[in-house]
């Protein structure tokens, strides 16, 4: 699919890619830093001209933490470097919340919660 | 800026849990008369207001009215717990630029009276919101797993830094808590968002203060020695946790190297470290960030009492927001007893010869970092 057009909002953007099963992102065009969460400027250079792109879906665990909350089951909350060079916020799925290991390989898909798209990751390879 | 301004009055509101029907700004009225008292000052002295909240959209017009301060110079800089570290620094600026003569930096909170419902008026981020991270312990969470997995730190670390909070305050009339803690109690307590158990994130209270300051020649005419506003200085990365560049780093360490310049002192000439505790993990990279130890040995200098009353440096010797007070924004309190180490007012907990003070502020999650240093007059 070509990128969607400029003109619409940066998170519309992203839903779309998100509701066709792809995690998008954007590059900067003139310094090529890769950038999440979408906007309208690069935060490295300045510069106003960001390229969407599709990720490859694959990173790793930078950071986790098992949630506990009254009356729910812990779950987990996770940061992960996208092997593009971008950082985002998940979770991991069929993996005990305090059994996330820092450093593990996750690959990305696509839940649907609350009428919304959602981007989880599950461990490479199970 | 160094040394040419002064703290002249400090003084907290009623704390811990003041009951129904008390506003915040019951709050920072208790704590504005009893700082103006304090410096030997009236509120009508008072024309540089300074204050942030999360009750009020529009604090120092809501302050204003309450007290009846007409300002001429208005700050409602608001960036988290840090915010009343950073009005320090603004007050100086103001008030060196004439724009003020003397500035009223306060703050209050109810939120345990108000049900310990944490009041943050914070937005979530759409991009983090999914996932359900609770707010803001989630956040700090992270940076202690990732503090963990590169350097080593142990949860008996993080546990070590509650404990001597807990020490402090017990020498600490004022504090929250005071029954005895041990390393253990912290690893037993309830986890709320691994690696962070409860007493490893603040209390929940009612709280409230005032910082009155003004240029160094009136200072010396009032009540109490001045203590000299020596260097300051700001930092800021990012607004969520999924945007900060690295989770074991803050901007602290841009922030200290800035208020160590202005200054013109080192990590070494500090005498008492009041540190933004919000969490266990606060203290921990805060201690090394701003110098205090290389990055990555924060969980060792803390260890064996280190911190704690007797031990190698003087940390939070009010007890900290993990045991004394934590109204929600904590920055406030941590210069109120900066300037008592600074005086000399602090009793059984005084620091022997506590001529520099370093205050350092916290906000948002590990967002704005502000440092400040403040002086007796031998080190002027």
């Amino acid at each position: 699919m070509e990128p969607p057009d400029g003109k619409q909002a940066p998170a519309s953007i992203y839903r779309r890619y998100l509701e066709s099963g792809r995690l998008g992102f954007q590059r900067c065009d003139a310094c090529d830093s890769a950038i999440f969460y979408p906007r309208v400027i690069c935060p490295v250079c300045g510069g106003d001209s960001l390229e969407w792109q599709e990720s490859a879906g694959r990173g790793k665990v930078y950071a986790t933490t098992a949630v506990s909350r009254r009356n729910e089951e812990p779950y987990n909350v996770v940061l992960v470097d996208l092997d593009e060079g971008f950082r985002m916020m998940s979770r991991v799925e069929g993996v005990a919340a305090e059994e996330v290991r820092i450093g593990t390989a996750v690959v990305f898909e696509v839940r649907r919660e609350d009428d919304e798209p959602v981007a989880v990751f599950v461990v490479e390879g199970r | 800026m160094r040394g040419r301004t002064a703290v002249v009055g400090v003084a907290e509101s009623d704390l811990g849990e003041v009951g129904p029907g008390f506003t915040p700004l019951d709050l920072i009225g208790q704590a504005t008369s009893r700082a103006l008292n304090d410096a030997g000052l009236t509120k009508n002295d008072v024309d540089g207001l300074f204050s942030a909240s999360a009750y009020y959209h529009m604090p120092t017009l809501s302050v204003g009215e309450y007290l009846g301060i007409r300002p001429r110079y208005s700050d409602a800089t608001s960036m988290g717990g840090s915010s009343f570290v950073s009005h320090l620094l603004h007050a100086v600026a103001a008030i060196e630029a004439g724009l003020c003569d003397v500035a009223l930096i306060t703050y209050g909170s109810t939120q345990r009276s108000d049900g310990g419902r944490l009041v943050f008026g914070s937005e979530a981020l759409p991009y983090e919101a999914p996932y359900k991270p609770r707010y803001p312990v989630s956040m700090y969470a992270l940076a202690a797993s990732r503090h963990m997995h590169e350097y080593g730190t142990r949860r008996e670390q993080l546990a070590e830094v509650a404990v001597a909070a807990r020490k402090w305050a017990r020498l600490n009339p004022k504090a929250f808590k005071q029954d005895d803690l041990t390393i253990d109690d912290v690893l037993a307590a309830k986890m709320v968002s691994t690696p962070l158990g409860k007493l490893d994130c603040c209390l929940v209270t009612d709280g409230g203060g005032a910082v009155i300051l003004t240029d160094a020649n009136r200072a010396r005419d009032l009540r109490k020695p001045p203590v000299y506003l020596l260097g300051a200085g700001e930092a800021h990365y990012h607004r969520n946790i999924s945007q900060m560049p690295d989770l074991t780093t803050s901007a602290a360490s841009e922030s200290g190297p800035r208020a160590y310049e202005m200054a013109g002192v080192s990590v070494t000439d500090v005498n008492v470290a009041m540190l933004y505790d919000a969490f266990t993990i606060n203290t921990i990279m805060f201690l090394e960030d701003l110098g205090f130890c290389g990055k990555g040995e924060g969980g060792d200098f803390v260890s064996d009492g280190r911190i704690a009353p007797g031990g190698d440096l003087a940390v939070n010797t009010n007890g900290g927001g993990l045991s004394y007070n934590h109204p929600g924004m904590y920055g406030l309190l941590l210069i109120l007893e900066a300037v008592r180490q600074v005086r000399g007012e602090c009793d059984d907990r005084q620091v022997e010869g506590a001529e520099v003070a370093l205050v350092h502020g916290n906000g948002g999650v590990l967002s704005s970092q502000v440092t400040a240093i403040l002086g007796s007059a031998g080190t002027l």
